[in-house]
C-alpha cells in the first residue's frame, strides 16, 4: 500500500478477454488515461467512461492510468481497475457490477454432482463460456490455479463473475484457499450467491466448522438466507483417516471430494490410471460419505486429450460408489456426465414407478406398488429426479410420458 | 477529391466511378441485366512462337519484358499456393527496380506472405489491388496507405469482371506445379503441388499475354492441362515456386476450442432435425476449424442412416476426402484442395474432379453449381437484423479478409452461418453490418453457442424446427443476448474517403469501405 504505482490483470500476446491495468499515483495533475484496446474503436468510450467513473468512486484525483485490454468484459476491467487501486489505496470501498437476476437461483442437498468444471480464478478468458458445456458445477478457483502475488485480485474477479456470468443453471462454486486467506475469500464471495464452498486439503472437522462458522457470521450480517454449502476435498492421508468426521462435521457438508494429486504425493506414491494405489483411500471415502449421507466425489483425470482412459476410469469410479467427478477442460464433461448419469435400466425403473404412482394417485389410492414391490415417497422423489435429469441430458424425451407404454 | 455516390438498392452510399472507370450501384438480387458481349483479348498468331513448341525464357525478368511490362498495367496472379507462394512478391520486385509505376495486382486472393507487397505500394511500383486483403495489408489499406482505390470481389465475381471486359488483364503470370515447354499445365506433380489450379483459367484465357512458371517441368504434353499453351506466351522455370509447408493450408484442422465444437454439434443436429440432411444431399462447408467439425458430425449422421450425398463441392479437405473414400459422398467436384490428403485424393481417385471457378461461381453464366446446392456452411465477421452478412471487415472497420466464394455460395437452397455469438468482446451479430457483403434475403440461419436464429423469410424452416428441441430465438435476441454480454459497440468512426469497393457477383457496387479515423489517447 506504500507504493505508488500498481498492476493488476494480465496482458501479453497469448491473453484474451483481459486487461492490465497500471496506475501511477501522482502529486498533481488529474487524470491522464492511456488505452491500448484491441476493441478501441467500438468500446474505448465506454471503456474510458468506466475507468473515469471508478477512480472518481476510488476518489482518486491524480493518476496516470493505462489500460491494456485485450477484449475485457465490462466485469472484468472492473475487477482489475479495483484490484489496481487497492494495491495502492486503502479503501473499504467496493465496486460492484450488477448481480444479475440469472444468477440468483439455488441448489439443493443432493443435487446430482456428476461433474464439476475448474476454472483458474484469474484467468477471465475461461469463464465467459463455461456455462455452455452442460457442468453440472462450475468452480471458480481461487486456490491452486491462482499464483500467490495473485490471490487478491483473483478474489476480486471471481466475485464479479459470480455477479454478472451466466453459468446457465450449473451449481455455482468457489474453492478458497486454505487458512486466513480463505477466510477473506469467504468475504469476498459468500454475498454473491455462491451455491456451494469447496474446502482444499482438509484434515479435520474443525477446519469445516471455522469456515461453515464464518460463512454463517457473514449470512447473519449481510442478512443472507441461502444455504451455502460445502464440500471438502480430502488430499492427504490424515484427511482420509478423519474423513467420516469431516464429512459429518456440519450439516451444510453435501459431498466430500478425494484429491489424487496431493494424496499420492503424500503417500510417497505414483498415480496411475489403474488407481491401485489410491483404492483403498477412495473406497474408504466413499463409506465415510454415505455413512454421514453425503456424495462422494472422485478426483480430477488430468490427461484431457485422454477420452477413452477417462470413460473407463468414470465406469470404474461410478462401480466404487461415487456420483461425480471433477473436469479440468470442458471436452470432458460429456463422458463424466454420461458415465455417472442413470443408464437406461435405471430410467426405465423410474418412468416406471413415476406412472404407477400417478395412476395410483389419480384413483386416490393410498398405498403404491410396483410389481410386488411398494413404493414410498423417497422412492418417487428420487425416480422424479432421475427422470428429470434424463430429460436435461436428452436421455429421455420430454414428452415421454405420451410416447411410453403403460 | 469528393467522389459521387448514389444510395444503392441496399440502401448504401456507392460511388458512380471507382479508379476513373463508371461503376454501376446495386441493384438488387438477380435485377442488374448485363448487355453487349464479352471481352476478348487480342489475336496471335503462330508465326511470332516457335514451330517447335518451345516457349522457355530465361528468367521471370526476361518473361516480363518479352511480354512489354510497363506503367499502368494490370498485373494477374492466382491463389493455389496460398500463404507458400513465391512468385507474386517476385513479380513487383522486378517491376520495381525496372522503375515501372502504377500497377494494378489483381490476385484471385492474397495471403500473409504477400505483406511484402506492402512495400510496393509505399514505393508507387503499385497503384492498387484488386483482390483480397488481409492481416498487415488489410490494415494498411483501411488506414489509407494504397493509392488507388481497392477493388473486393468474389471468386465468382472476379470471373465475371475478367468475362466481362470490367478487368482487362495485360500480363497473367500462373505459377504451375508442372508445366511443359509449350504452355500445358497442371496442378498436381512435383515438390509444388497443390492439387488444382483452376483460378488461374480464365486469366490465362482473358489476358493479353500469359506466363506460366513452374519448377517442375514435363515432358509434353502435361496432362490433365488444367491451363492450356495455346493460351500462354512463356514458359519460366525457377527453382521453386512455393514452400510446401505453407501451400497446404494451416487451416485444415478440426477446431479445438470446446465453444466451436459446441456450434458445429448443433449446426448438425439443426440440418438432420429438419430433414436438409438427407440422402442424396449436396453440401459444401469451407476449410475453417467449426466447417470442418461439421463435417465430421455431418458424416457421423450420414452414416447412422446409410445416406449418400450425392456430391460435395470443394474446397476440399480430408474429412471430405474421408467421406468419398468410405462412401458417403458419390464424388468430389474440386475449385480447390487445401490439404495433403486432399492433394492426394485429386492426383489419384477419378471420382475427386477438378471443377473450375469458371463452371462453378460466375453469375454472368448459363447457371450456375451453388444455387444447386443444398447446403452450404459459411461463416462472417457480422451478420446484423436483417440477415445480411459481411465477410470484409471486422466490426472495428479494419479491412481483414477478403470475400472468398462467399457472395457466390449464398444463392445455395440452405445457407447455413455457424458463428460465434462475440469474439474477444466483438458482438457478431450487430444493429447494422459494417460492410455489406451479401443481402440477408440470400442468408437463412444463423447457429452460435448459444441458440439458432431463422430468417423469417424462411416460413417452412420456422415451421420444421417446432418441436424440435433445438434453442430457437430471434435475431434481435440474439443480439440482445450479445450485447448483454459485451456491451453495446460503439460505430466505429470514418473519413469520407473510399478505400474499397465490394462488387456484388453481378458486378454492381453493393458497398464500399472507408479510410478509418485513427483514435488517439
Amino acid at each position: 500500500m506504500n507504493s505508488r504505482i500498481a498492476t493488476a490483470g494480465n496482458a501479453g500476446p497469448k491473453v484474451r478477454s483481459d486487461c492490465q491495468i497500471t496506475i501511477e499515483l501522482k502529486p498533481k495533475g488529474g487524470i491522464s488515461l492511456d488505452i491500448k484496446s484491441k476493441v478501441k474503436s467500438i468500446y474505448g468510450k465506454s471503456i474510458r467512461t468506466l475507468c473515469l467513473e471508478m477512480l472518481e468512486y476510488f476518489a482518486i484525483r491524480n493518476a496516470l492510468v493505462s489500460v491494456d485490454d485485450s477484449g475485457a468484459l465490462p466485469v472484468v476491467i472492473m475487477a482489475r481497475i479495483e484490484a489496481a487501486v487497492k494495491k495502492i489505496t486503502s479503501t473499504g470501498l467496493v465496486f460492484l457490477p450488477e448481480m444479475s437476476k440469472d444468477n440468483l437461483y439455488s441448489t439443493e442437498h443432493d443435487w446430482m454432482r456428476f461433474s464439476r468444471l475448474y476454472l483458474p480464478g484469474n484467468t477471465p478468458g475461461l469463464m465467459i463460456n463455461a456455462g455452455l458445456h452442460s457442468a453440472r458445477g462450475i468452480i471458480l478457483d481461487l486456490e491452486d490455479s491462482v499464483a500467490p502475488d495473485k490471490k487478491e485480485e483473483a478474489r476480486l474477479l471471481v466475485r464479479n463473475a459470480l455477479r454478472q456470468l451466466d453459468f446457465r443453471g450449473a451449481e455455482r462454486m468457489v474453492r478458497i484457499n486454505q487458512g486466513e486467506t480463505g477466510l477473506k475469500d469467504l468475504e469476498a464471495v459468500i454475498p454473491q450467491n455462491v451455491n456451494m464452498v469447496l474446502i482444499p486439503k482438509c484434515e479435520s472437522a474443525e477446519q469445516v466448522r471455522r469456515f461453515d462458522d464464518h460463512i454463517a457470521k457473514i449470512s447473519k450480517a449481510m442478512k443472507l438466507k441461502k444455504r451455502v454449502f460445502l464440500m471438502p476435498i480430502i488430499e492427504t492421508a490424515l484427511g482420509i483417516e478423519n474423513c467420516f468426521t469431516i464429512a459429518s462435521a456440519s450439516p451444510s457438508v453435501v459431498a466430500a471430494a478425494i484429491g489424487l494429486e496431493d494424496l499420492t504425493a503424500d503417500m510417497g506414491v505414483q498415480r496411475t490410471a489403474e488407481g491401485t494405489e489410491s483404492l483403498y483411500a477412495r473406497a474408504r471415502l466413499v463409506m465415510a460419505a454415505k455413512a454421514a449421507g453425503i456424495q462422494a466425489i472422485d478426483s480430477v483425470f488430468s490427461d484431457v486429450s485422454d477420452l477413452d482412459t477417462l470413460r473407463k476410469v468414470v465406469i470404474q469410479s461410478k462401480a466404487l460408489g461415487f456420483e461425480g467427478m471433477g473436469c479440468i477442460h470442458p471436452r470432458q464433461i460429456r463422458i463424466i456426465n454420461e458415465g455417472y448419469a442413470p443408464d437406461s435400466t435405471e430410467i426405465d425403473k423410474a418412468c416406471r414407478i413415476d406412472i404407477a404412482f400417478r395412476e395410483a394417485s389419480e384413483k386416490g389410492l393410498g398405498v403404491v406398488a410396483l410389481g410386488t414391490k411398494m413404493i414410498d415417497a423417497p422412492v418417487v422423489t428420487r425416480a422424479r429426479r432421475t427422470i428429470e435429469t434424463a430429460v436435461r441430458l436428452g436421455l429421455l424425451p420430454d414428452n415421454w410420458r405420451e410416447s411410453s407404454p403403460k | 477529391m469528393a467522389v459521387k455516390t448514389v444510395m444503392n438498392a441496399a440502401g448504401r452510399k456507392v460511388p458512380l466511378a471507382i479508379n476513373g472507370q463508371p461503376a454501376i450501384p446495386f441493384r438488387g438480387v438477380g435485377k442488374h441485366r448485363p448487355s453487349g458481349v464479352k471481352y476478348s483479348p487480342p489475336i496471335p498468331t503462330c508465326a511470332d512462337f516457335p514451330s517447335d513448341g518451345n516457349k522457355v525464357v530465361g528468367s521471370l525478368e526476361d518473361a516480363l519484358r518479352k511480354c512489354g511490362l510497363k506503367s499502368g498495367m494490370t498485373i494477374s496472379t492466382h491463389h493455389h499456393l496460398r500463404d507458400g507462394d513465391l512468385i507474386s512478391n517476385r513479380i513487383f520486385e522486378i517491376a520495381s527496380g525496372m522503375g515501372v509505376k502504377d500497377l494494378v495486382w489483381f490476385p484471385s486472393a492474397s495471403f500473409p506472405c504477400n505483406d511484402p507487397v506492402i512495400r510496393y505500394l509505399s514505393d508507387g511500383t503499385i497503384n492498387r489491388i484488386e483482390g483480397s486483403m488481409n492481416g498487415p495489408l488489410g490494415r494498411f489499406v483501411s488506414e489509407g496507405g494504397m493509392k488507388g482505390t481497392a477493388v473486393l470481389r468474389s471468386h465468382g465475381g472476379r470471373v465475371q469482371a475478367i468475362q466481362d471486359g470490367e478487368v482487362k488483364i495485360d500480363i497473367a503470370v500462373l505459377a504451375a506445379p508442372s508445366a511443359d515447354a509449350f504452355g500445358n499445365a497442371r496442378g498436381t506433380g512435383g515438390s509444388s503441388s497443390c492439387g488444382v489450379i483452376g483460378y488461374g483459367k480464365p486469366d490465362s484465357m482473358y489476358a493479353t499475354k500469359v506466363i506460366v512458371v513452374t519448377d517442375n517441368l514435363v515432358d509434353f504434353p502435361c496432362c490433365p492441362m488444367e491451363i492450356e499453351g495455346n493460351y500462354v506466351d512463356c514458359v519460366v522455370v525457377v527453382d521453386k515456386i512455393g514452400v510446401p509447408e505453407k501451400i497446404v493450408s494451416g487451416t485444415t484442422e478440426i477446431t479445438k476450442s470446446p465453444d466451436r465444437i459446441l456450434i458445429a454439434e448443433l449446426t448438425a443436429s439443426f440440418l438432420e432435425k429438419t430433414g436438409i440432411l438427407q440422402d442424396g444431399v449436396t453440401m459444401q462447408a469451407g476449410a475453417g476449424g467449426t466447417s470442418l467439425a461439421i463435417a465430421v458430425f455431418v458424416h457421423e449422421i450420414l452414416k447412422r442412416n446409410g445416406w449418400k450425398s450425392k456430391f460435395g463441392f470443394g474446397g476440399s479437405t480430408k474429412y471430405m476426402v474421408k467421406m468419398l473414400e468410405e462412401g458417403q459422398m458419390g464424388c468430389i467436384l474440386d475449385a480447390q484442395a487445401f490439404d495433403l490428403d486432399a492433394v492426394r485424393s485429386v492426383e489419384t481417385n477419378p471420382c475427386h474432379i477438378p471443377y473450375p471457378v469458371f463452371n462453378a461461381y460466375n453469375y454472368h453464366s448459363k447457371g450456375n453449381l451453388t444455387s444447386m446446392m443444398d447446403i452450404m456452411i459459411l461463416g462472417a465477421t457480422e451478420v446484423d437484423l436483417g440477415f445480411n452478412g459481411n465477410v470484409v471487415t471486422h466490426s472495428d472497420g479494419y479491412l481483414l479478409h477478403g470475400i472468398g466464394g462467399w457472395q457466390n455460395c449464398l444463392h445455395a437452397r440452405n445457407v447455413i452461418l455457424p458463428l460465434p455469438l462475440f469474439r474477444d468482446r466483438i458482438p457478431v451479430i450487430v444493429d447494422e453490418v459494417t460492410t455489406l457483403c451479401g443481402p440477408g434475403e440470400l442468408i437463412d440461419v444463423i447457429i452460435t453457442e448459444r441458440s439458432i436464429a431463422i430468417n423469417p423469410l424462411r416460413k417452412d424452416l420456422v415451421r420444421r424446427v417446432k418441436g424440435s428441441g433445438l434453442p430457437i430465438v430471434t435475431i434481435r435476441e440474439l443480439k440482445e443476448e450479445a450485447e448483454r454480454i459485451c456491451g453495446r459497440p460503439e460505430k466505429p468512426e470514418f473519413d469520407d474517403r473510399i478505400v474499397a469497393a465490394i462488387k456484388w457477383v453481378d458486378g454492381t457496387v453493393i458497398d464500399v469501405v472507408r479510410k478509418l479515423k485513427i483514435q488517439k489517447g
